[in-house]
């Protein structure tokens, strides 16, 4: 019997251990950027671009190429995936049509990031000629979040309770204006949250941009949407793999690290803050 | 009037949920046309079993992926051997050990280590884990199969713990009340009862943390050495099958042999992928409708 | 919904507007990481002398570059090798007519770990050693210990022309494959057993690497590629001229920029970033080739 409770005992213990190693993970690797990264922090890294051979000066090409992206990635994402998940949640019945958009739904969120960018390479900088651009990586990296706005989107939507459509309709409205009315509203914060949380994904993708636009120098800000662009993850790995003085710019790498940790940081939290707020004032 | 605006509203939005079905049809079918033209001159047996890829070799150009799935296949299963006992210890721990306050701060732990992009990790790896890796095992670098198996593991936990956590939570209460009644112990319950119950839940978990690992790109590029040579062991630096298209395909003037095999890479990547998650499909499909 | 249709039409008319007026006016230079870092100083020199001018570096290999100039997706293609007849051919096939400017002098260095006793070998042996056919640092005359070789990817001029001038067959399938120059530094810094070729750029800094000095032939003399005067006479065996590829009708631009890199403002660059500048031959050749 005691061998038993022994036995538990250290069973719990593993379990335990489990979500300690976890945690520590962690906390490793945010002590290490932070504590490595934070004394390159300054107002001038962030807003000078690269000089003397990109071992001084700052990331600010860098980061503005990552918001431009991250926006042509919202604007594939965010309309389409609300729009495919308006309808399998709303219009569509259970058949094999439906069944099969869930299943691509499913698929596409496993795709590997670089065929993505194989993708992206034929359909949009050859067939589209639309060349390597902001345009082309942000298309990519819309279609590679897609299936996340979708997902998300649907959550929110399930969420609002029925009876919201039914009173709509039972006063006479039709379909759409029942959803436009009473379904969308309450469920934008759902959907805003998980789409943000779908774009903090897409800005920390490399694979897809290595082929479709990012530079290695750029030290403007792209004037057209056309042009080629730096960005915060591709200016990551070349820093630490392609630069010809690695060493020396080592604690540039780490800043690029901590500056993009916490973007996509800032982006999660305003994805909460919100929802948190959107649900206050439907609750008012 | 309004019952065509409707129906039209109806057609778009029908229009719009198609659309997400063509990507995936159009990526496999890029992925073949393209490939295609490789076979004219690329024997399929040979670019599949040849472990020799050289394309731009001093004798004779060479296509042969073995090694690359080789490499590929090890560091997966490095990873998983490291992230399945933990992912599910710790989705374990989180549906039946922690308390509901340690819990709204266990999750969102796990779900920021989602968030932390692949290149980050793949810094670490070049930076942390490889210098640790080098000086443990008394190795000149740290920069192979292990510490690629160490990244994914990092990559692939998240999802596996949420996933098992949600099928671990989804084990009918009556399961667990009666295992109680039965008189077994909390730890009995977890392991013969909730855990089975489970199963196909964390499988599919498991297979889905495959699937990220298999597809990974920035972190096995950045921290697994890439020489293309069959490696003969954890400790050779490995190049996966990701890795080679990220590093060549820049590279290749377009519409070449090279250009076409490269894309035969992707697609047998692609369906590999496919197929492990439609396994875990299937499999998660199979426990929802046993659970109900 | 408003809101986002509000965004998408700013986006819309943003990207109309901007146009390719910009893109037009700016120089896109794509190629060799053996140059990227050369080049990249160049350019940005060149902008603060010419504000309103704009130029782009992108890397990726020298076989990127080419590939691009074929695929006229850039104006510029840094090449550390020569172009192959297949791709000057596949270049004419698509329209494109290239021409090459040498830029500066490279001294090709080969790199062991600062505690190595080996300082010098012959070309020979380094050729064996790349080849795999000598494996141990004691068959040269160095310590009882196995060798490791690092390298360039398969997209790396250096790749090509260390292996044409120096190997004369495929690497060995043990090489590390590293993804720049300056990983092969850091590699053969940290491992006691190491060799590689690098940049003479990426070493006139280095600490905790010996700079092999190189003969020939096992009777002849051993050169440095830290002497200017051995790389420019050609004592060097294993120098090389650093390229860049335009396609025939140099538009005003591009020439401006070259006339820059070639002129004594650009060639005192050249030296301060680690190479040597082009010897009189060479100046001939550029004259020749496109004017300058």
């Amino acid at each position: 019997m005691r061998i038993k409770r022994f036995q538990e005992k250290l069973g719990f213990l593993f379990l335990s251990f489990c979500m300690v190693v976890i945690l520590l993970i962690l906390i490793t690797i945010f002590y290490d950027i932070i504590s490595k990264g934070s004394s390159k922090i300054s107002w001038e890294f962030l807003a000078a671009s690269p000089s003397n051979g990109m071992t001084e000066g700052g990331i600010f090409p860098a980061i503005v190429g990552t918001f431009l992206v991250t926006l042509i990635t919202a604007a594939l994402a965010i309309p389409l995936g609300m729009g495919c998940a308006i309808y399998l949640n709303e219009y569509a019945k259970d058949s094999k049509i439906t069944r099969l958009i869930r299943m691509s739904i499913r698929n596409l969120s496993g795709v590997p990031s670089i065929v993505y960018g194989l993708f992206g390479v034929v359909l949009f900088v050859q067939l589209m000629r639309l060349d390597t651009s902001i345009l082309s990586a942000g298309l990519t990296l819309g279609l590679m979040t897609l299936p996340w706005t979708i997902t998300a989107s649907e959550e929110a939507l399930k969420n609002v309770p029925n009876s919201y459509r039914q009173g709509a309709l039972a006063l006479g409205a039709t379909k759409w204006q029942s959803i436009k009315t009473n379904v969308l509203p309450y469920a934008v914060p759902g959907m805003l949250t998980g789409t943000i949380l779908g774009l903090s994904r897409a800005a920390g993708e490399t694979a897809p941009i290595l082929f479709t636009g990012a530079a290695f120098f750029l030290p403007f800000i792209p004037k057209s949407l056309f042009s080629q662009f730096m960005a915060l993850p591709y200016h990551l790995y070349i820093m630490a793999t392609q630069h010809h003085a690695i060493e020396k710019v080592r604690p540039i790498a780490y800043g690029t690290a901590l500056v993009l940790v916490v973007l996509i940081f800032l982006m999660n939290l305003s994805a909460i803050i919100i929802r948190y707020n959107l649900r206050k004032v439907k609750k008012g | 009037m309004k019952r065509i605006k409707e129906k039209i509203i109806h057609g778009l939005f029908f229009f719009n949920g198609v659309l997400v079905v063509m990507v995936l049809l159009g990526i496999f079918a890029l992925l073949i046309f393209t490939a295609i033209p490789a076979f004219k001159e690329i024997r399929l047996s040979e670019f599949i079993f040849s472990s020799n890829w050289n394309p731009t070799s001093y004798v004779k150009s060479s296509y042969g992926i073995g090694a690359m799935l080789v490499s590929t296949f090890m560091v997966t299963l490095g990873s998983l051997l490291i992230a399945i006992p933990l992912g599910i210890g710790t989705a374990a721990y989180l549906s039946d050990v922690a308390s509901p306050k340690v819990r709204e701060i266990a999750k969102p732990v796990v779900e920021i280590l989602a968030g932390i992009p692949s290149v980050v990790i793949g810094f670490l790896g070049i930076v942390l884990v490889g210098p640790l890796i080098a000086k443990i095992f008394h190795i000149p670098n740290g920069l192979n199969a292990v510490n690629g198996s160490i990244l994914l593991a990092i990559m692939a936990l998240p999802t596996i713990v949420s996933m098992s956590e949600d099928a671990l939570n989804s084990v009918p209460k009556s399961y667990i009340e009666a295992s109680l009644a039965l008189g077994a112990s909390h730890w009995q319950t977890i392991v013969k009862v909730k855990i089975p119950a489970a199963l196909s839940g964390i499988i599919a978990a498991c297979m889905l943390g495959m699937g990220r690992a298999i597809g990974e790109t920035m972190t096995v590029l950045m921290a697994t050495g890439c020489a293309p040579a069959m490696p003969e062991g954890f400790f050779s630096a490995v190049r996966t099958m990701t890795s080679t298209i990220a590093i060549e395909l820049g590279e290749v003037p377009y519409y070449t042999t090279h250009y076409y095999a490269l894309f035969g890479v992707g697609l047998v990547l692609f369906i590999i992928t496919f197929l492990v998650n439609m396994t875990s499909d299937i499999i998660l499909h199979k426990h929802q409708r046993l659970s109900r | 919904m408003k809101k986002y249709f509000i965004l998408f039409m700013a986006i819309f008319s943003l990207s109309l507007t901007a146009n390719s007026v910009f893109a037009q006016n700016m120089l896109q230079i794509k190629g060799s990481d053996t140059l990227i870092n050369l080049v990249q100083k160049l350019a940005e020199e060149y902008m603060e002398k010419n504000p309103g001018k704009y130029i782009a570096v992108t890397g990726g290999g020298s076989g990127t570059g080419i590939a691009a100039l074929t695929n006229k997706k850039c104006d510029i293609a840094n090449a550390s090798r020569l172009m192959k007849s297949k791709e000057i051919d596949m270049a004419n096939q698509r329209g494109v007519n290239p021409k090459r400017v040498v830029i500066a002098m490279d001294g090709l260095s080969v790199i062991v770990n600062g505690r190595n006793s080996v300082d010098k070998l012959s070309m020979d042996q380094i050729g064996k050693i790349f080849r795999g056919e000598i494996t141990n640092w004691q068959d040269v005359g160095g310590k009882n210990s196995p060798i490791t070789l690092y390298g360039r990817q398969s997209n790396s001029g250096t790749f090509v022309f260390f292996r044409d001038a120096v190997v004369k067959a495929d690497y060995s399938a043990k090489m590390n494959r590293m993804n720049g120059n300056a990983q092969i530094v850091e590699g053969v810094r940290s491992d006691s057993s190491g060799i590689g070729y690098v940049g003479v750029g990426y070493v006139k800094e280095a600490r905790g690497i010996t700079v092999l000095k190189v003969a020939r032939s096992a009777k002849g003399d051993y050169a440095s590629p830290l002497n200017a005067d051995d790389v420019k006479s050609g004592e060097y065996p294993i120098a090389r001229p650093l390229n860049q590829y335009i396609d025939g009708s140099t538009k005003g631009a591009i020439e401006d920029f070259i006339a820059f890199e070639l002129s004594q403002e650009g060639q005192r660059i050249v030296e301060q970033e680690g190479f040597f500048p082009i010897p009189v031959d060479y100046e001939d050749f550029n004259e020749k080739s496109v004017g300058l």
